[in-house]
């Protein structure tokens, strides 16, 4: 690629994080286990994203998505050591102490779509009676105006009036996932941070849970979509990033992903072919131990492409981080 | 090969998960059974798979009626059939080291003496290395655990498999990789296949047919449903 093109895609990137909702540099994660190994969860992450904007970070499990996701919340246990920035409307999510983060970050300024709402729900209580506790403590709502804004709540994420006093055992999976995406909208958070939203529901309710969030990026949130499905990826993302051992290793707009003219990494292209929609063919042998990484590129071993510059880790160039990317137009 | 007539079954007699379901998988071929979740299409194929006693109905293996199930079915029934769940963690037992827990079933059968040849044929082609083998299922990640799983499906050499949302949590190249290894298995032993999921474009790929739930099951009133 000529380097006039490359200078173009810098400044794209440049104003992209102007605009940025979250702009995210250098985050790495390391877990510090027994025996004084190391655990390289995540390593030199960098990604912006802008309001009304869906990224969605794909990759297999182990790769590294849900521990950027709880490095973002805060929530990483003990033993984890993070660097590098996420500024959220002026706040560094890595540095800021819990009061902080559980004060004016957890739900106020981002909101989470868990992974399975069945476990994220109290069992005990009632949807709307936790929508009301939620209303209490995230909003300057009045005593009397609650139940309203509980209502209002549900109603936003088109969770049934009807419903709202069950119990979460007594809701389906797909009113149960609504359930939660009520609740992490009502601080009206700038970011939503779903993680693997879709997994175990069956085709029809991920496509209208992925639906339903695509909404609340129409009106202007800014949409993290950590998912292994790269399926519902395509449904609703704009931009797609590819994670593979912790570092994120292609960033590409997902019309241009998913269309033509396809991925340009060898991991990201191989991922894709897995489909059973395209050639279904897996991608040789498996992810390298994130105790033990290789020092240069980590996917050098399963791929078909690589040579001896391998050795050395790429840099990332125009959003794709290998030595040798299929060619634009190939 | 395997043969379901008019099965009613469930987890209390008097509220069956579903009635009078009735499926049938040829010797080779391969089925895909596609349903919604909380439909029953897993209870059906426990039933298969010789691990739920159903309340009613007839089921046949390789031709010899089912008349007990589980721990009661005699071994020679019961290791015609291999299992593959969709939850690893949940059906691998946590202190048992991947390579003990892929041969468990040889040991459970008596089939000590062929356990490290059998090992050494499934290990590569389910892709486990050596150093995944020595280690316990905490140490490993969902998909490779999934791949042992499956090796401890395969390792009596069952005439019938079957898998429940095999890859219902897994990776797309990961999903690849093991129903490459399903397929290479019965492409060398001719065994038949029931794969059970909600993932069409899966199964459709997949499997020589598929089978919506709802045409299992026969309509109020009617005759036997063809399958």
């Amino acid at each position: 690629m000529n380097t006039r093109v490359l200078r173009a895609l810098e400044a794209v990137t440049a104003e992209r994080a102007e605009g940025a909702v979250l702009s995210v540099r250098g985050l790495t994660v390391r877990f510090r286990m027994r025996g004084g190994r190391q655990v390289a969860a995540v390593t030199d992450a960098d990604f912006d994203l802008a309001a009304g904007e869906c990224l969605a970070l794909v990759g297999e499990s182990g790769c590294g998505k849900s521990v950027l996701a709880s490095a973002l919340l805060g929530l990483l246990p003990g033993n984890a050591e993070t660097s590098g920035t996420a500024v959220l409307d002026g706040v560094d999510l890595l540095t800021a102490d819990e009061r902080t983060l559980a004060r004016t970050v957890r739900g106020r300024r981002v909101g989470l779509v868990p992974q399975s709402p069945a476990a994220h729900l109290t069992p005990v209580r009632t949807v709307r009676s936790q929508l009301e506790e939620t209303v209490r403590e995230l909003t300057g709502v009045a005593r009397r105006e609650r139940r309203a804004a509980a209502e209002a709540a549900a109603e936003r994420a088109a969770f049934p009036a009807g419903h709202l006093d069950r119990h979460p055992h007594e809701l389906s999976g797909g009113l149960a996932q609504r359930a939660a995406t009520a609740l992490a909208l009502i601080g009206d958070a700038p970011l939503l941070l779903a993680d693997e939203p879709t997994t175990g529901l069956d085709r029809d309710l991920v496509e209208r849970t992925v639906d339903e969030l695509r909404r609340h990026v129409d009106e202007g949130r800014a949409l993290l979509l950590i998912t292994h499905d790269l399926a519902a990826a395509e449904r609703v993302a704009d931009r797609v990033a590819v994670m593979y051992a912790g570092r994120i290793v292609e960033t590409s707009a997902a019309h241009r992903f998913f269309g033509e003219p396809g991925p340009r990494h060898p991991y990201a292209r191989g991922l894709l072919n897995a489909l059973p929609d395209r050639a279904f063919a897996p991608i040789p042998g498996m992810p390298p131990e994130l105790t033990d990484l290789p020092p240069g590129c980590a996917f050098a071993p399963r791929c078909a492409r690589a040579t001896e510059a391998c050795a050395t880790l790429p840099e990332p160039l125009a959003g794709v981080a290998c030595h040798h990317p299929e060619s634009p137009r190939a | 090969m395997l043969e379901l007539h008019d099965i009613t079954a469930g987890y209390d007699r008097r509220n069956p998960v579903f009635t009078r379901a009735a499926l049938s998988v040829a010797p080779g071929e391969s089925v895909g059974l596609l349903g919604p979740s909380g439909c029953g299409k897993s209870t059906l194929a426990r039933v298969a798979a010789l691990l739920h006693r159903p309340d009613a109905g007839r089921v046949s293996l390789d031709g010899t009626e089912v008349r007990a199930w589980r721990h009661r079915a005699p071994r020679a029934l019961r290791t015609t059939v291999g299992v593959v769940f969709q939850q690893p963690r949940m059906s691998a037992d946590p202190r048992l080291r991947l390579r003990d827990l892929i041969v468990e079933p040889l040991r459970a059968a008596g089939r000590r003496t062929g356990i490290p040849a059998r090992l050494a044929e499934l290990a590569p082609a389910v892709g486990l290395t050596d150093d995944l083998l020595a280690r316990r299922p905490h140490e490993v990640s969902d998909g490779q655990l999934q791949r042992a799983c499956l090796a401890r499906a395969l390792v009596l050499r069952p005439r019938l498999l079957v898998c429940d949302e095999m890859t219902g949590m897994l990776d797309a190249s990961t999903t690849a990789a093991l129903v490459t290894a399903v397929e290479a298995y019965r492409a060398e032993t001719g065994a038949s296949l029931l794969a059970v999921g909600h993932d069409r474009l899966l199964l459709e790929r997949w499997c020589d047919r598929t089978v919506d739930w709802s045409d299992c099951l026969t309509p109020a009133g009617g005759g036997s449903p063809t399958s």
